[in-house]
């Protein structure tokens, strides 16, 4: 069990949550390999943003255990007891785990360079003029090195969301998440950013998307879940699961997606 | 002939929506705008060319006060009040917003408290208060009431009763400054804190770095209102009393030359001319933090800015 459990960046076992009477997750249990990506389809309203949400904690569970690089998240566990983790330690967890949100939710009264620069200074303490070179790095590999003195309000929405996903690359994540990447997007600006995303999995990042786009699913996921309900109906390779859906729920929901 | 014309009526026609220069349109005319502002001048006019001549307004005595060193030095007085209480005021308030939004409990009942105190007794009733703190606390001590003495502080008689007033007129303006941070820190997008929150940083480092920079474009407009309406209200510190400012001062005069419409003229301009300062000022700093809200930007510039120029 505990090798096991090295070999895996993301370990979820039975996780619950509800907000209030209304439960969102139900006995979620999902592994995500090293280096692997896995795309979470469904519904809206099935969870998956949720869950993603939990991950990073943004979520308190509410049963089950969570590991992220086989550490237990948002909690200690010591003999029976959990204990509430500090804040300081759970953000220093949140620190190791990018983020990628569907409105993009850029600081607005920074400039693109300034919001990629901003967490490496204050949270990992680096130095400045490392953290600018490295950030200039990361504009240019996401294609914007000539927007670095741009605000939020003078780029387009896919401008935006390659910017934020730059500005989670420089805490140098073991993880990232993707909350609906593209959802937000005018669709001729939905390619740039799954372009970039495309060029991330193949360096090797460990990749959970939240996602509508079944193209970019099959093409890029190692493994890809279908929630519905607060469950997973059925997981399985991209080409498994789209072509040869098992499950009239996963079948009557793709039907109507592909 | 006539078929001449209309062949060249239809070329003209033709040739005019093919044009792709600029339009030259005669633009929109709007005579009762010109009609009134005759009528606001002219009465303007009246009422300048009838005051001047007005032998009540004591134009004489105005002239022999208005740069009267004395006067100036009150007026000076007036905007150290100001600037001191609302330095006071602006910190206090960040403070108490921040407190009131904290996840602690005993931060929130803290400055629900201090605002419910501060905000609902009349700042005339405070600065009363404050000036007879002395009577109420001739010495303070620390350690326990009516048991042990630790330590004796220096006495607060020899406090000055000036900085009781700045105290006063801060104290209970942090009220209202914390109730308009709030408003301002309510207005920044819930994603933003979020986004903060995902990068790994902590509450206190996400509040200084970017959502009170962020709430500052709409903290900015109200802090400048309350600025102008402390620099009136300093003319209250008489409860205290502190005599010296600039209302005070010509009221003083006032009543050595048995005629109270110049000087109150007197007063009036000074307020007037330090109000028209703290608009610019105001003005600069609503620039500074509309950074990064490149339509609102020009909206600010081009709105305050011919309100100043039309006010200057």
């Amino acid at each position: 069990m505990e090798t096991g459990t090295e070999l895996l960046m993301v370990d979820a076992r039975h996780i619950r949550k509800s907000f209030g009477a209304n439960t969102v997750l139900h006995d979620i249990s999902l592994e995500v390999k090293r280096g692997e990506v896995l795309c979470l389809v469904g519904p809206s309203g099935s969870g998956k943003s949720t869950f993603l949400r939990c991950i990073n904690h943004l979520e308190d569970i509410d049963a089950g255990r969570l590991f992220v690089d086989g550490q237990l998240i948002g909690y200690r566990e010591h003999g029976d007891k959990l204990y509430q983790l500090k804040p300081h330690e759970a953000a220093a967890q949140r620190s190791d785990i990018g983020m990628v949100f569907q409105k993009f939710n850029l600081f607005s009264h920074m400039t693109a360079l300034e919001n990629v620069i901003e967490a490496p200074i204050r949270v990992k303490k680096m130095d400045r003029s490392l953290a600018i070179e490295r950030g200039r790095e990361l504009l240019a590999r996401v294609g914007l090195s000539d927007k670095e003195n741009a605000y939020p309000a003078h780029l387009s929405g896919g401008q935006q969301q390659r910017v934020a996903i730059a500005r989670a690359l420089a805490m140098e994540p073991k993880l990232m998440l993707f909350d609906e990447p593209t959802s937000a997007l005018d669709p001729e600006l939905v390619g740039e950013v799954l372009d970039v995303m495309r060029e991330l999995a193949s360096s090797g990042m460990t990749m959970i998307v939240v996602t509508h786009e079944m193209g970019f699913a099959r093409e890029v996921a190692d493994s890809l879940v279908f929630m519905d309900g607060g469950i997973v109906v059925e997981s399985g390779t991209p080409a498994a699961v789209l072509n040869s859906p098992q499950q009239p729920r996963t079948q009557a929901f793709l039907s109507k997606v592909l | 002939m006539s078929d001449k014309a209309q062949q060249i009526g239809r070329q003209v026609s033709v040739d005019l929506s093919e044009r792709s220069d600029l339009i030259t349109a005669v633009p929109l005319r709007h005579p009762w705008r010109l009609f009134s502002a005759v009528l606001l001048v002219g009465l303007v006019v009246g009422f300048v060319v009838d005051a001047s001549h007005r032998k009540s307004y004591g134009w004489a005595t105005y002239r022999q006060y208005i740069f009267d060193p004395g006067v100036a030095k009150a007026s000076l007085v007036t905007l150290q009040l100001t600037v001191y209480s609302m330095l006071i005021a602006v910190v206090l308030g960040i403070l108490l917003a921040v407190m009131r939004q904290s996840p602690n409990p005993i931060f929130k009942s803290v400055a629900w408290v201090y605002i419910w105190i501060f905000r609902g007794t009349p700042v005339y009733v405070q600065l009363v208060f404050w000036g007879l703190l002395t009577t109420l606390y001739p010495t303070v001590m620390l350690g326990v009431p009516h048991v042990v003495d630790i330590l004796e502080l220096p006495s607060l008689t020899d406090i000055p009763l000036f900085w009781f007033a700045v105290i006063g007129l801060g104290l209970n303006e942090s009220a209202y400054m914390a109730e308009i941070v709030r408003a301002g820190l309510l207005s920044v997008d819930h994603g933003q804190e979020e986004a903060a929150k995902a990068l790994g940083m902590g509450w206190s480092l996400s509040m200084r770095r970017i959502i009170i920079p962020q709430a500052m474009r709409i903290i900015i407009p109200p802090t400048g209102n309350e600025v102008i309406s402390m620099l009136k209200t300093t003319s209250l510190v008489i409860a205290v009393p502190v005599a010296t400012e600039l209302y005070m001062r010509t009221r003083d005069l006032a009543s050595i030359t048995f005629n109270p419409i110049p000087l109150l003229l007197v007063a009036s301009t000074w307020y007037l001319i330090y109000t028209s300062i703290l608009m610019i000022a105001q003005h600069r700093l609503e620039q500074r933090f509309a950074r990064g809200h490149g339509q609102a930007r020009v909206d600010v510039i081009t709105h305050s800015g011919s309100e100043i120029s039309g006010m200057l």
